[in-house]
């Protein structure tokens, strides 16, 4: 379990989470940054890297991903450490006041301010809306393919239509007793190969494939034992399984956030306007992740929040020395050690 | 010239709103949706990567097409109808005067 200590935990390594390490690292304050992805960018570098952003200030147009290595490239004096592909889990508020944030693989990092800066959330399954599915999660269903071995020799339902429920169909028809493919439509928009395979190992037997059909409710005692099935929207017709893995993407969510006593608002934390700060003292949200009255989720209006942020944990960091805003142009950047 | 249409929305209690929206805006119609404080999360801002602008459409016109993203989209979501859409990618045109949509659960 690796243990780190900073002055701010920065959780989110979009353009906003970057440009805070900037804005502290001007008032001296060191950084680590955490995302649950494997780069730093967030959407930019996930979703659109190759997209144009026009309303940088100062650039007429920018590439996503361009913007990322620029800002890289800005907070480099100040030395920020990262924690990447881990995503935060809990929050631990000591008795000095300052904070421990775990992520999902067992990282502490021991900071005096947190900084929210998740953007959209962390991306979670989407679950479809059966009653008491939730009640068998862990007892036979499951969102996601982890251990593909935890099937060998199982029944196994798969639910989804999407590149991901193919690819799942295709490794597990292999590995499985019996491997179940329920999709709602009549037709795959996914990969057109994993599709054609999907199709021509049903007319071979070896995935049981029912199309227009849902999965409307699952069944068992304490343990998943059989799921039912909606032909047609008229049909009803039960499966016996030991596994039901519904495979319908994925959707942005706080996640874990939801559960470190924030005040929230349609999804998004609440924050104060005079410098960002949530209920909770020494903890900030910037950027997308936030809500207040007018707030626009532009890059533009992150990187201010960012700024009025800094000034505020500056008071915590160093509880003794008085805040001056410092320009670049008289004093240039000062790198950290 | 502006030009306003009309948008009819179904309510999850079954009761219908109309909302007004102007076709010289290069608006969306999940943008209108949230202008007029629908419960509609938007979460992604337009760029079909969330679904959670999900609609479905009960009376229109001819829309546009289907774009990749959105097929794919919604091809993936667990409770898409056959005219379902994602109002981030319905541009507000006079085409679409008339249409009714009906708000579809987030996820």
């Amino acid at each position: 379990m690796e243990k780190i200590t900073t002055d701010i935990c920065i959780v989110g390594a979009g353009p906003v989470g970057l440009f805070a390490v900037f804005e502290a690292g001007l008032l001296k304050m060191r950084c680590h940054v955490v995302d649950a992805l494997p780069v730093v960018g967030g959407q930019l570098a996930e979703i659109y890297p190759k997209k144009p952003i026009y309303d940088i200030p100062g650039f007429p147009s920018i590439l996503a991903g361009e913007l990322v290595e620029n800002l890289m490239k800005q907070i480099e004096p100040f030395h920020p450490s990262f924690t990447l592909g881990e995503r935060v889990e809990k929050l631990d508020k000591q008795e000095d006041g300052s904070f421990i944030v775990h992520t999902s693989e067992g990282t502490a990092i021991a900071c005096k301010v947190v900084v929210i800066a998740g953007g959209l959330g962390s991306f979670e399954p989407r679950k479809p809306a059966i009653a008491s599915l939730e009640s068998y999660e862990g007892k036979g269903v499951t969102y996601m393919v982890r251990d593909p071995e935890q099937f060998r020799s199982k029944r196994v339902v798969l639910a989804g239509g999407g590149d991901s429920a193919l690819d799942w169909a295709i490794y597990l028809a292999g590995i499985a007793e019996e491997l179940t493919l329920i999709h709602r439509g009549s037709t795959f928009r996914g990969a057109p190969e994993s599709a054609e395979k999907v199709l021509s190992m049903a007319e071979e037997g070896q995935i049981k494939l029912l199309l227009k059909s849902t999965v409307t409710d699952v069944q068992g005692d304490g343990k998943l034992d059989a799921v039912t099935v909606l032909i047609d929207n008229e049909t009803e017709y039960q499966i016996e399984t030991d596994y039901f893995i519904p495979l319908f993407g994925l959707v942005p969510k706080l996640g874990p956030l939801e559960h470190w006593d924030l005040e929230l608002e349609k999804g998004a934390i609440v924050v104060n306007t005079l410098d960002y700060s949530t209920n909770i003292p020494g903890v900030y949200a910037i950027g997308d992740i936030n809500t207040y009255p007018g707030k626009l989720k532009l890059i533009l209006c992150g990187f201010h929040e960012s700024a009025l942020m800094a000034q505020s944990a500056y008071n915590i960091i160093y509880p003794d020395k008085k805040f001056v805003l410092k320009y670049t142009t008289v004093n240039g950047i000062q790198e950290l050690s | 010239m502006e030009e306003m249409i009309n948008l009819q929305v179904e309510l999850p209690d079954g009761s219908r709103v109309t909302l007004e929206a102007p076709t010289d805006m290069g608006l969306s119609v999940m943008e209108v949706l949230k202008a007029n404080e629908l419960e509609v999360p938007a979460i992604c801002g337009g760029m079909a990567i969330c679904a959670t602008c999900h609609v479905e459409v009960l009376q229109s016109g001819e829309l546009p097409e289907l774009g990749d993203d959105e097929a794919y989209m919604l091809e993936t979501l667990p409770h898409a109808t056959a005219t379902s859409r994602l109002s981030c990618q319905l541009r507000v045109t006079p085409a679409l005067d008339g249409l009714v949509v009906r708000l579809m659960p987030e996820a």
